[in-house]
C-alpha cells in the first residue's frame, strides 16, 4: 500500500473517531457512534498491517489475539460499580504502550524513517522524550489511581513535606534530561527521563484524596491523549495526533467540569491534601455535639413516601459502595406504581469518576429520562414532597452557599432542603469526604434513616407493600 | 567625582552603545542578504513546509474539535465518554505495529510485540465496556 493512500484511510479513520464521540450527545445515538469507533480503529489497524514494512504478522496476530482476549474478558467481567479503577487501570496500559513505542523509535528510528539509531533529528527526538515522559506519568499515575479506587491502599491523601518541591525538581530535572538526550543522545538519558517520569507520576497522584479521582482519572485520561499526540508527531503520523488530540482535549473539559462541579480550582485539586484529617475545615464546622438528629425507621420512611405526590432521589457514592441501585430502583417503581412521580437528580461529581450515577441508575434499569442534571432540576425540590438522599452528603449542604469559611463554599449543590421532607440514608453521622457537618440533617423536616443503603432500600420495599 | 563629570562619562556611553547597535544591524542586514542570495540554490524539497508545522497544525485543528465535540456530549454520557476515548486513544497500535513489523527480531520489535499486546487489551476492553454501557441506557418505556 502507497504511503498516499494510507495516510487518506487514516483520515476516514479519524474521521470515524470524532463521530463517535459525536454520537454521544444523545443515548438514542451514542451506540451507533461507538460502531463508529470501532470501524474507525479497525481500518487504522488493517491500513497500519498492509504497509510495506509491516511483515511478522504471526507475532503481531498473536499479540492482538492475547490482548483482545484479556481486554473482552475484563469487559464482560467488570462490575459496572468498579468502573473508576477499570477506567484508570486502562489508562496505565495506554500510557505504557505509549513508552514501549517510544523505546522502539529510539532503538530503531530507521523504521519510521527518522534517522539513525545515535543521529535522530532533533525534532524527533523532543517528540519522542516527550511521549514516552507523559506515557510514564500516565502510567504510573492510573496504576495509584487504580489503588486508591479499587481500596488496596488508603484513599486519603497523602502528604508530607517538600512535597510539591520534590515534584518541581523532578519536572525541572526531566527537562534537562530532555536538552541533555538531544544533546548526547545516550541511551543512559533516554532511560533516565523514563525513570523519573515513572517517579513523578506516582509522586503526583499520591497526594490526592478518594473523592477527588474524578479530576484524576479525567486528567489521566487527558495525559494518555497528549502521549499519544507526542508519539504521532514523532512518528508524522496524523491519524494519532488527530486522535491524541481529541482524548486529550475531552480529558481536559471533563476535569474542568468537575473542579467547577467542586468550585476548587484545577491547581487546588492537583496539589492535593483536601479533605486529609489535619484539615482545619473540619473543626470549623460548627458542630457542638450537642444537637439531635430525627431519626426513623423503615416503615417511617414507607408511610411518608407512600403519602408523597412527587419524589426526588439524589444519589451518591454511598450508593454505589452498598450497590443499592437495584434497591432503589425497585422502590422507585414500587413508588410509581402508586402514582408518585419519581425522578433522579444527579450531581457533577457524584461518584468517582464523570457520569459515574448515570451508569449505575441505567444498569439497574433506570429510564434515561427520569434521570436529571443538577441544572435540570435543581429549581423543582421546593415544589417537591420528598427528597430521599441515599448515599450523597457534601453535594446537598447548605454550607456551600452560606459559609464564606467552609472548605466546599460556593460549589454548586442540590437544594434538598427545600423540600417538604428531607430523607438521608446514611451510615452513621460522620460527615462526608470534605469534613464538614451538613446543617440538613439538623433540620426540623430532615428524617435520617440510618442503617446499609442497600438493605433500608429493601425494607422500605418490603414496608410499603404493608401498607 | 562631581555629578558633571558623570553625566559626561554616561553620555559617552551612550554614544558607544549607540555605535555598537547600528553595527549589529548592519551585520544582521548582511547576513539575511547572504542567506536570501543563498536561498535559489536549494533543492525545492527543501523548502516546503516542515513536518512538524503540518503536524501542529493538523493537532491545533484536531483540538477545536476535540473541544466543541466534547462540549455537546450530554453529561450523562460522560462515563462512556471516557471509556471510548480510553479505547480510542490506544489507536497508539499504529505506531506499535510498525515497531514489531520487522521480519527479524530486536530489541525494538519486541517492544512492540508488547505495545501491541497492551494497546489490544484497551482496544477491545474499551469498545466492549462502553458498549456494555450504552446498552443499559434505555427511554422509558
Amino acid at each position: 500500500m502507497s504511503v498516499s493512500l494510507a495516510a487518506f484511510l487514516y483520515l476516514i479513520s479519524g474521521i470515524c473517531f470524532i463521530m463517535a464521540l459525536r454520537g454521544l450527545s444523545h443515548p438514542s445515538t451514542a451506540r451507533q457512534g461507538n460502531t463508529f469507533g470501532m470501524v474507525g480503529m479497525a481500518i487504522a489497524i488493517l491500513t497500519t498491517l498492509a504497509l510495506p514494512g509491516v511483515l511478522s504478522y504471526e507475532m503481531i496476530i498473536l499479540g492482538i489475539l492475547i490482548g483482545g482476549a484479556i481486554g473482552a474478558v475484563i469487559a464482560k467481567k467488570i462490575e459496572m460499580t468498579a468502573l473508576p479503577q477499570l477506567v484508570a487501570g486502562f489508562h496505565s496500559l495506554v500510557g505504557l504502550a505509549a513508552c514501549f513505542v517510544a523505546v522502539s523509535a529510539y532503538y530503531e528510528p530507521a523504521a519510521y524513517g527518522i534517522g539513525t539509531k545515535g543521529d535522530i533529528q532533533v525534532a524527533s527526538l523532543i517528540e519522542m522524550a516527550l511521549g514516552l515522559a507523559i506515557g510514564a506519568v500516565t502510567f504510573t499515575g492510573s496504576i495509584v489511581a487504580f489503588a486508591k479506587l479499587q481500596g488496596l491502599v488508603s484513599g486519603r491523601p497523602l502528604v508530607f513535606t517538600g512535597q510539591h518541591m520534590l515534584n518541581l525538581a523532578l519536572g525541572v530535572l526531566l527537562v534537562v534530561l530532555v536538552v541533555a538526550l538531544c544533546m548526547t543522545q545516550s541511551d543512559s538519558t533516554f532511560w533516565l527521563i523514563f525513570v523519573v517520569a515513572l517517579a513523578l507520576g506516582f509522586l503526583l497522584i499520591l497526594p490526592i484524596g478518594g473523592a477527588d479521582m474524578p479530576v484524576v482519572v479525567s486528567m489521566l485520561n487527558s495525559y494518555s491523549g497528549w502521549a499519544a499526540a507526542g508519539i504521532g508527531f514523532t512518528l508524522e503520523n496524523n491519524l494519532l495526533i488527530v486522535t491524541g488530540a481529541l482524548v486529550g482535549s475531552s480529558g481536559a473539559i471533563l476535569s474542568y467540569i468537575m473542579c467547577k462541579g467542586m468550585n476548587r480550582s484545577f491547581f487546588n485539586v492537583i496539589l492535593g491534601g483536601f479533605g486529609g484529617d489535619d484539615s482545619p475545615a473540619a473543626a470549623a464546622g460548627g458542630y457542638d455535639g450537642d444537637r439531635t438528629v430525627k431519626s426513623g425507621s423503615a416503615d417511617d420512611a414507607a408511610f411518608i413516601l407512600d403519602n408523597a405526590g412527587s419524589v426526588i432521589i439524589v444519589p451518591g457514592y454511598g450508593m454505589a459502595v452498598a450497590q443499592a441501585q437495584h434497591a432503589l430502583r425497585e422502590m422507585g417503581d414500587q413508588l410509581k406504581a402508586k402514582g408518585v412521580k419519581v425522578r433522579y437528580a444527579i450531581h457533577p461529581v457524584a461518584g468517582r469518576m464523570p457520569g459515574h450515577m448515570n451508569v449505575l441508575l441505567a444498569e439497574a434499569n433506570v429510564p434515561y429520562d427520569e434521570v436529571l442534571e443538577l441544572d435540570e432540576i435543581n429549581r423543582d425540590f421546593s415544589s417537591t414532597d420528598v427528597a430521599f438522599v441515599i448515599g450523597a452528603n457534601d453535594v446537598t449542604n447548605p454550607a456551600a452557599k452560606t459559609d464564606p469559611s467552609s472548605p466546599i463554599y460556593g460549589m454548586p449543590i442540590l437544594d434538598v432542603e427545600n423540600a417538604g421532607t428531607v430523607l438521608f440514608i446514611k451510615r452513621s453521622m460522620g460527615s462526608g469526604y470534605a469534613g464538614v457537618e451538613n446543617e440538613v440533617f439538623f433540620r426540623d423536616n430532615t428524617m435520617m434513616l440510618f442503617g446499609d443503603a442497600k438493605k433500608m432500600c429493601e425494607e422500605i420495599v418490603h414496608a410499603m407493600d404493608q401498607l | 567625582m562631581s555629578d558633571s563629570n558623570l553625566s559626561e562619562k554616561l553620555r559617552e556611553i551612550a554614544e558607544d552603545a549607540r555605535e555598537l547597535a547600528h553595527e549589529a544591524s548592519e551585520a544582521a542586514r548582511q547576513a539575511v542578504d547572504g542567506v536570501v542570495s543563498a536561498a535559489p540554490g536549494v533543492p525545492v524539497e527543501q523548502v516546503g513546509v516542515n513536518p512538524f508545522v503540518t503536524g501542529l497544525t493538523v493537532f491545533a485543528l484536531a483540538c477545536f474539535v476535540g473541544y466543541y465535540v466534547v462540549w455537546r456530549v450530554t453529561p450523562a454520557l460522560h462515563s462512556p465518554l471516557m471509556a471510548v476515548t480510553n479505547a480510542i486513544s490506544s489507536v497508539i497500535i499504529v505506531g506499535a505495529l510498525i515497531a514489531a513489523g520487522p521480519a527479524d527480531i530486536s530489541f525494538a520489535s519486541v517492544m512492540g510485540f508488547f505495545a501491541v499486546i497492551l494497546a489490544s487489551v484497551n482496544i477491545f476492553g474499551g469498545f466492549l465496556v462502553t458498549q456494555r454501557m450504552l446498552s443499559m441506557f434505555k427511554k422509558k418505556s
